[in-house]
């Protein structure tokens, strides 16, 4: 047989590894042959570990920084576990990009609500990256981020950093907390109600699990957001990225061609069917 | 101390009191006073009386209970226009949870004593208020239940 | 092209067979393996199924001696063209470790030119949906393109319709109407026997002018149209497709997928046997040194419990969830996909169902529940 090209992936060195959270990673990747990769916020990589297997990560970086490819990784799965301890300088495999973007040109000119749940943040961060750098493009920008525990909370120091901006609203939750935590407890969808944005001109950003995700739309439509203004990226198992393999199909779509970023309204129809 | 007048101005403002009859407002009214505390004081403690309960106007208030070994647990923090407080409405009375102010906080605190009598004597007074209390329990429960899914412990 | 029919002699089959080798060709056609009929390398017609009829319905298949020597005179075996064009098991690359990291190491293959010999025509039409599937989109599967541009096409029109066909439902049947290089209808009287012959493409025109051959009679003309009308009035099994997409839709919550799943066995047949069905797996593997890695993909189904795995477990746990999965997919989701259904009729998931479970009674059953049928029954 000969190569398979769709397939094949290209061999990026690992030049640093940052330890997130206990079992979450990011990795900064080089390509060996030193082409950029260019991609928009909200789009994935399959990342492969040399003999182990392959993972659809999305970007986690900045993507005005094509020579520097950022995943944030969580340790779950034998690849991905592979993947994360990889050390610096060693090589691993990536395809891509693949998938659909966060419609950050959308929102040109309207309040942003960027809203994350646990590690769902980090395919959302590219979106934030490229909003405040072109910040005065947008209305206001408000950020809610829910996770487990306090010692779960990714990139919590850019947390901090986007928190001291004049022109940004973050509000943090988690779902339960002991010990030091002066901030909220609560589930993320409390934080809703509280925004201060231009219900009717905004646009959502939402990534988390499914079901943080469902709660948070009924809450966003309790405030008054339409189905059409939330935008949400889907997870299912994927193994070609590429349409072929019939893995991720969600309802009539295949995540990996026609999401991961949907709008909500058109895909709201499949959205809580069991086991879809 | 500000006039019962005021108080009803105050008390038409929180979204807990919204649409009610101006009537029922000021019996509310005649319930309330203006409280502060500091942050890290504690508004309640578990197991007293609940004597009365809270519109909060500015601050946080974390909602506590102690576990041996773990020390305090904060189960849900509460914000300005929260309602702080509901064991005051059910028997018998008394705090499952500590209440600790977080930051400096400023509230309504309204006098359950005299609150159940007004609602025991006024039915539509009684009702309107528990019908204000059932939302935000059923809020804070499916809340409550999300948080027990551990949502962000599998995926 | 010739525009007009035209007649072959029984025995210009055995010719057409052989110009298509000498015109480097892998000549593949049916031939009869462990009591089936099944599509495979043939050297001549001696290899093919002649005087064979195959019996059909819900799980029941058998082969059965005809009263004839005809060389088409069965429907669809388990098997399809898709393995030829769309591998069960393919190696998409191997790498070696290197100071790089790694290296894909270069492999030419020469792709394999096959003529397919007996082709139906629901079976072309799985090939247009597998086309569409494979390089239709952004993506292109260069496996499947590479054999599929150089394939020659031998359809064969039914004369006969087997047990679990709906292709007349389907719109995919029984004629062949386009996509072919030839089209045979096979004319068997108790004088004589013959094949009239559509010509689809210059490459098929180029074939005949090998053949002796000659255009069609009018008699013949019609004694091929008789046996199309044979087939399309023996047509074991229907399915209203109208507002079929809607329909399954609207049902994703119905019981009756409760009352399949207490039948299905989850063993997959269905997916396996259906000609257009396309799933995958990947797999990454390294020999015992970890310096060579290869990925292979393989043949996958929906029906498997894995299919559906992400981390904290599978989406589709339920064998309920798994056949709704792969019904509405072929039905439903399928059009609005690729814009066609994924069904072309061939009856073999029908056929080939441990249990017999019936694509057609489970969209009847769901479309009764209703309240009967919208629109005509086709």
């Amino acid at each position: 047989m000969g190569t398979f090209e769709p397939m094949v992936p290209e061999a990026y060195r690992v030049r640093k590894v940052i330890r997130e959270l206990a079992d979450t990673y990011t990795l900064e990747l080089e390509s060996v042959s030193g082409s950029p990769l260019h991609y928009a916020p909200g789009q994935f990589n399959m990342l492969y570990a040399f003999g182990v297997g392959e993972v659809p990560i999305s970007m986690s970086g900045d993507p005005s920084q094509p020579h520097l490819l950022t995943h944030t990784v969580r340790a779950v799965g034998p690849v991905t576990q592979a993947i994360c301890a990889s050390g610096r300088d060693s090589v691993v495999g990536v395809r891509g990009p693949f998938g659909t973007p966060w419609p950050v040109e959308k929102a040109v000119g309207k309040d942003v609500v960027i809203m994350a749940g646990g590690i769902g943040l980090a395919p959302l961060r590219p979106a934030i990256y490229s909003i405040l750098q072109q910040r005065e493009k947008f209305g206001k920008f408000v950020l809610l981020y829910g996770s487990r525990a306090p010692e779960n909370i990714l990139f919590e120091s850019e947390l901090h950093e986007w928190r001291s901006r004049f022109d940004t609203q973050v509000n943090l939750t988690v779902d339960s907390a002991s010990g030091n935590w002066k901030g909220n407890v609560g589930v993320v969808s409390t934080l809703i109600s509280s925004i201060d944005v231009d219900v009717s001109n905004s646009l959502v950003f939402l990534c988390g699990p499914e079901i943080m995700m469902h709660f948070s739309i009924l809450e966003l439509i309790k405030r008054g957001f339409s189905k059409n203004q939330i935008y949400l990226s889907m997870e299912r198992n994927m193994k070609c990225a590429i349409g072929f393999c019939g893995h991720c199909q969600f309802g009539p779509t295949f995540i990996c061609k026609e999401g991961a970023v949907f709008r909500f309204d058109q895909i709201e129809r499949f959205f809580r069917i069991k086991e879809i | 101390m500000v006039t019962r007048h005021k108080m009803s101005a105050l008390l038409r403002e929180a979204p807990l009191f919204q649409d009610l009859d101006e009537r029922i407002v000021d019996l509310l009214a005649g319930c309330a006073t203006n409280v502060s505390f500091d942050a890290g004081e504690m508004i309640y403690r578990e197991g007293e009386a609940a004597k009365q309960f809270y519109e909060i106007r500015r601050g946080d208030v974390a909602l506590e209970i102690f576990v041996p070994g773990r020390g305090p647990v904060t189960i849900e923090t509460l914000h300005e226009k929260d309602v702080l407080g509901w064991s005051w409405l059910i028997e018998p009375y008394r705090w499952h949870f500590e209440a600790r102010a977080l930051t400096r906080v400023s509230a309504i605190s309204f006098d359950a004593i005299c609150i159940r009598g007004k609602c025991e004597s006024d039915h539509e007074l009684g009702y309107e208020l528990m019908k204000r209390f059932s939302k935000i329990i059923v809020e804070r429960l499916q809340n409550t239940r999300m948080q027990l899914l551990d949502v962000y412990g599998h995926i | 092209m010739a525009e007009k029919s035209q007649v072959i002699e029984r025995d210009a089959l055995d010719d057409l067979l052989k110009v298509l080798r000498e015109q480097g060709y892998e000549v593949i056609g049916p031939t009869i393996q462990e009591s089936a009929i099944v599509y495979d390398r043939i050297d001549g017609v001696s290899d093919m199924p002649v005087g064979w009829t195959d019996v059909q319905d819900g799980g029941s298949y058998r082969l059965k001696k005809r009263t004839d020597e005809s060389r088409f005179g069965y429907v669809v075996g388990p098997h399809s063209w898709k393995k030829f064009l769309f591998p069960p098991e393919l190696r998409l690359w191997r790498a070696k470790r290197d100071d790089a990291g790694f290296k894909i190491l270069e492999e030419r293959e020469q792709t394999k030119k096959y003529a397919f010999i007996g082709v139906r025509s629901c079976e072309l039409h799985a090939i247009f949906i597998q086309d569409r599937v494979f390089m239709g989109g952004k993506h292109v599967d260069p496996v499947y393109k590479s054999r599929r541009e150089k394939i020659f096409i031998v359809a064969v029109n039914c004369a006969e319709a087997g047990g679990t066909c709906f292709c007349v439902s389907m719109k995919t049947g029984p004629k062949a109407q386009s996509g072919y290089d030839l089209a045979l209808t096979e004319i068997v009287e108790r004088e004589r026997h013959y094949f009239t012959v559509e010509v689809g493409s210059e490459r098929g025109q180029e074939v005949l002018k090998e053949l002796q051959h000659r255009e069609a009679k009018h008699d013949e003309i019609s004694a091929a149209e008789g046996r199309t009308r044979n087939a399309s009035e023996q047509m074991g099994r229907t399915m209203d497709i109208n507002d079929l997409k809607e329909l399954l839709y609207r049902n994703y919550n119905h019981e009756r997928w409760e009352n399949v799943a207490e039948r299905c066995l989850s063993c997959a047949n269905c997916t396996m046997v259906c000609p257009t069905c396309f799933c995958t797996t990947v797999e990454d593997v390294t020999d015992l040194t970890g310096q060579y890695a290869e990925r292979l993909r393989r043949w996958d189904s929906c029906f498997t419990i894995d299919f559906s795995y992400i981390h904290g477990g599978s989406l589709r746990k339920s064998a309920k969830s798994r056949y709704r999965q792969w019904m509405t997919h072929k039905l439903a989701t399928w059009i609005d996909q690729f814009g066609t259904s994924g069904c072309v009729g061939c009856g073999r998931c029908i056929t080939w169902c441990p249990v017999g479970i019936d694509i057609t009674e489970e969209v009847k059953a769901i479309r009764e529940s209703e309240g009967g049928t919208h629109g005509d029954q086709t």
